[in-house]
């Protein structure tokens, strides 16, 4: 399952704190994380990000949803660095992605999609005069958001046709029907879009 | 009721013919089109708010042009497909349905109530915030209606909106497109649904070839099944 859109609806500080503030926070503390340069301050942002999850009140299970899907990246990152710089530079960089994913992932746990477009749209207004179209931005990322999901269910289908069928896994012989699917998906989107009034 | 009316409406796809010759005024509450596939229900369908403009003829709803004034027949006509996951564009539940709201430029307070009461309506508060996607088929084409409906159209065209549904999920889709003030164009290969409708229009092979009450529409329709040299246009 993906973690795209996965809003936990509460009543916390960081829930009521206006989107802009926190994509500023969230800027701020990736700035802070690639700066940090001794263990103890990387012990102590942990410290504080664990406090802000505690603060939206995230069960633990829902934050290490969040970081599950780092698993393998950060062993290959940490051999990697081991091999190359020692424990020390592993160390560092392994825990400032871990960090700044957590981060990230606690300003999409506690902020409405819609907020965040609607200070994506805000901010791209002065590059109207540009010809740059903020409404036609902010629906293309809440487009790309949602149909993650459905993409996803198409590989899925796809692939357990071939598998009724039989059929192993082949990455040309799944990616022509779902590209093919896709297409069509795309199509039927944009009708709805007419539909619903988008170019109107 | 509002005025729907095709005036010598033709469609081709390139080479192919969808529609030909068809001449209907729609007025009636609950008007149901059925017919088999490729027989041009659809185009029929999409013709009433404008998605497919016809190659030859007309279509007026309430006197407006789809061709010229698409976009104020789309403020009166409201539009349900067979996926719901087609036409389910935001995240999360209350956010798809606020999105049909974006147009309207209303307050934020009058968004969220208007949001909230249609919810409510199809049992789905309990859901605002999930992610769509984590609905079930049935909950999907209920949040797809609740965002049609929350504009409060004059005229709903639903084209196969329980084709992808369970019995149970049809049998709930279909009252609740019963219960509506709104005029009513339902596409469908349910049959049963168009028991108490007003008017059944049969098409077939780009044709209208019959137009009457459920029952002898039905039965011509019976009859263009039985018939095995198929459909007059290929």
């Amino acid at each position: 399952m993906t973690a795209l859109g996965l809003y936990r609806p509460g009543t916390s500080v960081l829930h009521r704190l206006p989107a802009g503030a926190k994509l500023v926070g969230l800027l701020a503390g990736t700035v802070l994380l690639v700066v940090l340069r001794r263990p103890w301050q990387l012990g102590l942002a942990a410290l504080v990000e664990v406090l802000l999850y505690a603060l939206a009140r995230i069960p633990p299970g829902v934050a290490w949803t969040q970081l599950r899907p780092l698993r393998w990246l950060v062993v290959v990152v940490a051999a990697a660095q081991l091999l190359l710089a020692g424990w020390q530079q592993a160390l560092w960089v392994t825990g400032g992605l871990v960090l700044t994913v957590a981060l990230a992932a606690l300003l999409t746990l506690t902020t409405r999609v819609t907020a965040l477009l609607d200070v994506l749209h805000r901010l791209l207004r002065p590059l109207r005069r540009f010809g740059v179209d903020g409404d036609r931005v902010a629906l293309l990322l809440a487009l790309t958001i949602r149909l993650v999901p459905v993409l996803s269910g198409i590989v899925r289908e796809v692939q357990e046709a071939r598998t009724a069928r039989g059929a192993g896994w082949s990455l040309t012989a799944v990616a022509a029907p779902a590209v093919v699917r896709a297409l069509r998906t795309a199509d039927h989107v944009g009708e709805a879009l007419v539909a619903r009034g988008v170019d109107d | 009721m509002t005025e729907i009316r095709f005036t010598g409406v033709g469609h081709r796809f390139g080479e192919r013919t969808v529609l030909a010759g068809v001449d209907l005024v729609l007025t009636e509450r609950r008007i149901g089109v059925v017919g088999g596939n490729g027989s041009g229900k659809s185009t029929l369908a999409r013709m009433i708010n404008g998605l497919v403009l016809p190659s030859t003829g007309t279509v007026t709803v309430d006197g407006l042009s789809t061709a010229r004034k698409g976009r104020d027949v789309r403020r009166r006509v409201g539009f349900v497909f067979t996926d719901p996951d087609n036409q389910i564009v935001m995240p999360t539940v209350a956010e798809d349905v606020a999105f049909s709201l974006r147009r309207h430029r209303l307050p934020d307070p009058e968004v969220r109530r208007r949001v909230t009461e249609v919810l409510d309506r199809f049992d789905l508060a309990g859901h605002a915030d999930h992610p769509a996607h984590q609905l079930s088929g049935g909950q999907k084409q209920l949040l797809a209606l609740a965002a049609v409906l929350v504009t409060d159209p004059d005229v709903l065209v639903a084209d196969e909106p329980t084709t992808l549904l369970d019995a149970r999920n049809a049998r709930r889709v279909a009252a609740l497109l019963a219960e509506l003030p709104q005029q009513v164009v339902l596409v469908t290969h349910h049959l049963h649904l168009l028991s108490g409708f007003d008017r059944v229009v049969v098409v077939d092979g780009g044709r209208v070839v019959a137009d009457a009450d459920p029952a002898t529409a039905l039965a011509a329709y019976d009859r263009v099944l039985a018939d095995p040299a198929g459909p007059a246009i290929p």
